[in-house]
């Protein structure tokens, strides 16, 4: 049956989203360009004809700007901010996708970019000459992407014994006891110096630890990563999770593996945050302890949220925010209380909108708009 | 589990111990002493602190991360009052005082309308920690704080074996005893503590037999925050306060309460005891592993009973 | 909340719009960016630091060669990635010329990384004292004019050895590089002297609970060596004293400097007459340091009793960028080169003794011995005992040696 028929018979109205709010209707709802709603094709997975059926002016308008960007900004808007946003949201987006799809909020999503980070700096180049292996740059990165993605397996199979909320205090356990060690132990992770000169490869004579290729190469991956969340959101895989964020108890009487979905989707969200993981190694050109610790690993949580978790656009949106936040709060407010800020920022998005951002921009269209609007929309903004 | 295979993981965990227990005896007994009565005072702290946390956790479902904020809350305003009025104890009464309240406000005007949205109230939480610990930064500055005890229960005491041990510390253990008990009492011999655990097993008939829920979940939960803000000034006692302290309590009180088990009083204090007794063996015979054994006693109870070693499989 | 959003959105445009605008340099103004840690732990130095730097800079009138000088704040919280971001931004978007910071010593090594890539901008340091900034990999565009962790505890193991007697000592100190550095400093001289360190203590970061860590301690040494810093220290020394410990101490660089030895509570007298050594002593009597402290509490009505080790180190640094502006008339066009090399051959009379720079531009200066002592209305202060001038990076050791010794660690140096 096709996935909209599945869904009318799981029937949504009893069901509920990461923060506990009512769904009154399918997260991300087919959308076929001139189809009518009752022919939906019989496949669930989205055609390429359809994908690029439902593109509009605006994905067009978007996608020019973000290209052009670093070329028309100074490269510290370019790099620090662009550059940053991308592989921050990244990060973001990997936890997006678990919570926001999956209904499993985890805190330990910095943990396994770190852990990749920390890959790349112990088996590529680093300035630490005793521990780092120095094995070219594309087998430190590929081991990298392998561990960290295997990491968030365990960590998966570990918080998945347990239920919704318990899975945030048991991740963020698992995120400090990673810390301690890679704060204690200097044979493998360098302690508390961690480790510096983590140099970004020079490619077909480009270094791409540039302002340009850097944002291009952050960009490259981050829409990379949005499509693929995207489109796992259609396929089988993603309705499934998120058949089990809603009700795993009728997921499991109808012989899906609840357990080995969601294990499935730690790893998933592993593997993206792996690879946000190396970019944010090369973008701070080094890794120590502080990268993987508690403010980090709420920070990801605050952009998350920020954005709004019920659609993948929504990482990048709270990671920009965020980092303007970062580094323009300074000159806003007194040099000191930026966290203040930040922190407040965060409270009022959870008690107002909890879908973040993209919540209220949702609330907004719905106003600015008219009736004819208001029918056309399923009650739950997506693009 | 069978019953031999019950036994067989009861003698995998004892043997191993036991046979570390004997050696350290042999090898400098009062080091091993120190070291146990340092893990059972310390856990006598970690109790304080995760016993208010497993409590609203417990009946409110919500996972308070704003605790550890609360402990340092409670801590500076019982040190501000205990400056200005010289009284160690009025400190302790008005750090619990202040904690209770802000919960109490918390309760009420916050969660009250966020029921049944765990994940929604635990943001809210993580958004005021931050909020707290900064706003506690700009008043207190980053300034190390300490308390200024009657001296009966400062300084050291003489006991055998160990010579010396430091009396406070022996306080602490008493505090955390009493403080026990009394929760216990309060739990199962009041009306209050009675409709709590009603609550805890099942809110919608609590509701239905015609008790103000909103108003148990209000002292719960002020109680709950008032139990950090003791544990703030009592603890900060012995080990001072300081901005990062917060994060460090929170940490210990998750620790505790997933190997005790979730919103189970008892199994805090089970806990607690064992993560207490496990620090403190690790500092002292792991000198740099010992904070990651703590953690890996807490994957290993997650792996094997997720629940927690008295709480109740969801 | 539309005030907030709107807010928001009106950053979002401000800064995009700065995004596309260039800057333009004003030619009379010289921007000077300034990083300490505003934050967490070293919330307290930090600003104390900022203090220092500011004196420096209105003991110049606020202008050099008629040239404003324009200070921008940026604030880290002693991790190293948050560090350089806050460099990148002072450097790269507010575009400053000269750039004093960072705090701590794994922060100052990132800056320095960060430096080699803006070979435009000149980095002076803040207060990081570790060896590897200046040791390894050095930049040529930073400049460190203050002593570092092991520099300021030489002499103090000779000390220890020679005047009070120890011969052998127990070490607790905390597990990372700056308390390694500490250590080195002191075993150098006092294992040559023939002391023994017979147990070292590494303490995990952020660890307050001591008590395991005191009953291991052996009861046949002479004295302890403690290097622990703000509230560890403080614990510490409560929990040693309440374990019926009565061994004396010899203390670090901050073990017993201004932040501790202010803690509000009434249980420091145990800290009498501890022995420490570092860059500055309060009770130093040299002219230009009263006048140093004198002005320092004439300007901060709201500083501490005397200035810290923070204030006076970035003081230091501040002053040497404020002093080579004023030899090169504030001209710093032909890609700061004159500037630099006024830097490096700088001789600061600075109000401890005599500061000079080596080849790899870190400070060669003065360290303190110092006790702890009470002034006649109860305030705590270290008594300086003996200044040991021309401390250099190398403890005195040749290259030679000293590569072959190589930077303090949790084994190195060892004389058990």
């Amino acid at each position: 049956m096709s996935a909209a028929q599945w869904r009318k018979a799981m029937n949504f109205s009893g069901a509920r989203d990461w923060s506990g709010g009512r769904v009154t209707a399918p997260a991300t709802p087919l959308r076929r360009a001139g189809a009518a709603p009752e022919a939906a094709p019989s496949t669930a997975m989205p055609s390429v004809a359809a994908a690029l059926g439902s593109i509009r002016l605006r994905h067009v308008v978007v996608l020019a700007a973000v290209l052009i960007y670093p070329w028309v900004a100074t490269p510290f808007f370019a790099f620090q901010i662009g550059g940053q946003s991308l592989a921050l949201g990244l990060i973001a987006l990997s936890l997006t996708f678990l919570a926001g799809y999956g209904g499993m909020v985890s805190l330990a999503q910095m943990t396994v970019a770190g852990i990749a980070g920390y890959m790349v700096a112990i088996f590529g180049a680093s300035s630490v000459d005793q521990i780092s292996l120095g094995w070219p740059w594309w087998l430190a990165v590929l081991i990298a992407l392998v561990a960290a993605t295997l990491v968030a397996t365990f960590i998966g199979w570990l918080s998945v014994r347990t239920e919704g909320i318990y899975t945030i205090m048991i991740t963020l356990a698992i995120g400090m006891a990673f810390f301690y060690l890679a704060q204690q132990n200097y044979a493998v992770f360098n302690g508390f110096q961690g480790f510096q000169k983590v140099a970004a490869p020079v490619l077909f004579g480009i270094d791409w630890h540039d302002a340009i290729p850097f944002y291009h190469l952050a960009l490259f991956w981050a829409l990379a990563g949005y499509f693929f969340v995207k489109y796992l959101a259609r396929a089988p895989f993603g309705i499934a999770l998120q058949g089990v964020r809603d009700n795993a108890r009728r997921m499991s009487a109808l012989g899906y593996n609840v357990t080995r979905l969601r294990i499935a989707a730690y790893a998933v969200a592993g593997f993206i945050a792996a690879i946000g993981g190396v970019l944010m190694v090369w973008y701070n050109a080094l890794i120590t302890p502080g990268s993987v610790g508690t403010s980090w690993l709420i920070n990801i949580l605050i952009i998350a949220v920020l954005g709004g978790m019920r659609h993948p656009i929504g990482a990048f949106i709270g990671a920009i925010v965020f980092v303007l936040l970062q580094n323009f709060a300074i000159d806003l407010v007194d040099r000191e209380r930026f966290n203040l800020v930040i922190g407040l920022v965060f409270l009022v998005i959870v008690l107002f909108s909890p879908d973040g951002l993209l919540g209220w921009w949702a609330h907004l269209r719905r106003w600015s708009g008219g009736a004819g609007r208001q029918a056309r929309l399923t009650g739950r903004k997506s693009t | 589990m069978t019953f031999s295979t019950t036994w067989l993981w009861r003698l995998v965990i004892a043997v191993p111990l036991a046979v570390f227990v004997v050696w350290a005896l042999v090898d400098n007994a009062r080091l091993f002493v120190v070291t146990t009565m340092n893990g059972i005072t310390l856990a006598a702290l970690y109790f304080l602190v995760a016993s208010g946390f497993t409590l609203v956790f417990g009946l409110l479902r919500n996972v308070n991360l704003a605790h550890g904020s609360l402990y340092l809350l409670g801590a500076y305003v019982g040190w501000v009052v205990g400056d200005h009025t010289g009284s160690w104890f009025l400190a302790v009464a008005t750090g619990f005082a202040s904690a209770a309240l802000v919960g109490l406000v918390l309760q009420t005007a916050v969660f009250r309308f966020m029921q049944g949205q765990d994940l929604r109230q635990t943001m809210v939480t993580i958004g005021l920690s931050i909020v707290l610990a900064d706003i506690m930064l700009w008043i207190f500055g980053g300034e190390i704080y300490q308390f200024d005890p009657p001296s009966a229960i400062y300084g050291g005491t003489p006991l055998p074996i160990v010579t010396r041990y430091p009396t406070y510390r022996l306080v602490l253990l008493a505090t955390a005893i009493v403080i026990g008990v009394a929760l216990w009492f309060f739990l199962n011999r009041t009306r209050v503590g009675m409709m709590i655990r009603a609550g805890v097993d099942d809110r919608g008939m609590l509701a239905a037999s015609g008790v103000n829920v909103q108003m148990v979940f209000a002292i719960t939960f002020a109680i709950g925050a008032g139990l950090a803000g003791f544990a703030g000034v009592v603890g900060g006692t012995a080990l001072s306060i300081a901005p990062g302290e917060d994060t460090r309590y929170l940490l210990a009180s998750l620790v505790v309460v997933i190997v005790g088990g979730m919103g189970s009083v008892v199994g805090a204090a089970l806990g607690a005891l064992l993560i207490g007794v496990a620090e403190q063996m690790g500092l002292a015979y792991l000198p740099h592993y010992g904070i990651v054994v703590t953690f890996v006693i807490m994957a290993l109870v997650l792996a094997f009973r997720p629940q927690g070693i008295l709480g109740r499989p969801s | 909340m539309q005030t907030i959003k709107g807010r928001l959105l009106g950053t979002l445009v401000g800064v995009t719009v700065a995004a596309f605008a260039t800057s333009a340099s004003a030619q009379d103004t010289i921007k000077v960016g300034l990083l300490a840690t505003l934050e967490g732990p070293f919330a307290a130095g930090g600003q104390d630091g900022m203090r220092g730097a500011e004196l420096a800079i209105k003991e110049k009138g606020g202008a050099i060669a008629g040239k404003k000088i324009v200070l921008l704040k940026a604030s880290s919280d002693a991790r190293p990635d948050v560090a350089v971001n806050a460099t990148r931004k002072l450097v790269e978007q507010d575009k400053v010329q000269i750039m004093v910071g960072p705090l701590s010593g794994s922060e100052g090594i990132a800056v320095k990384d960060y430096s080699k890539s803006q070979p435009g901008v000149t980095f002076i340091n803040g207060s990081s004292g570790a060896q590897a900034t200046t040791l390894v990999n050095p930049s040529p565009n930073f400049f460190r004019f203050n002593t570092e962790g092991a520099q300021w505890m030489f002499g103090l193991g000779e000390y220890a050895f020679k005047d009070k007697g120890y011969k052998k000592m127990a070490l607790i100190a905390e597990d990372y590089a700056f308390p390694y550095s500490q250590v080195q400093g002191f075993m150098v001289g006092y294992c040559k002297a023939g002391g023994k360190v017979t147990h070292k203590a590494w303490v995990p970061l952020g660890g307050k609970d001591y008590s395991s860590v005191i009953a291991k301690l052996p009861t046949d040494v002479d004295a302890l060596l403690v290097v622990l810093g703000g509230s560890d220290a403080v614990n510490f020394l409560t929990q040693y004293e309440q374990a019926g410990g009565d061994k004396p101490m010899v203390g670090g660089s901050i073990t017993v400097d201004q932040t501790v030895l202010n803690f509000k509570g009434k249980r420091r007298e145990s800290l009498l007459g501890t022995p420490a050594a570092g860059p500055i002593a309060d009770s130093y009597d040299g002219a230009d340091w009263k006048k140093f402290v004198a002005s320092y509490k004439e300007t901060f009505k709201d500083g501490f009793p005397t200035p810290s080790l923070f204030a006076y180190v970035y003081y230091l640094n501040m002053r040497a960028a404020m002093e080579g502006l004023e030899a090169v008339k504030g001209d710093l066009s032909d890609g700061q080169k004159k500037y630099r090399e006024v830097l490096a051959k700088l001789v600061l009379k600075s109000p401890t003794g005599e500061v000079k720079l080596d080849e790899n531009r870190q400070a060669i200066g003065t360290t303190f011995i110092t006790e702890v002592a009470k002034t006649a209305d109860g305030q705590f202060y270290n008594k300086v005992v003996k200044a040991i001038p021309a401390v250099d990076q190398r403890l005195g050791m040749s290259k030679a040696e000293f590569d072959k010794m190589g930077l303090g660690s949790r084994d190195v140096p060892n004389c058990p």
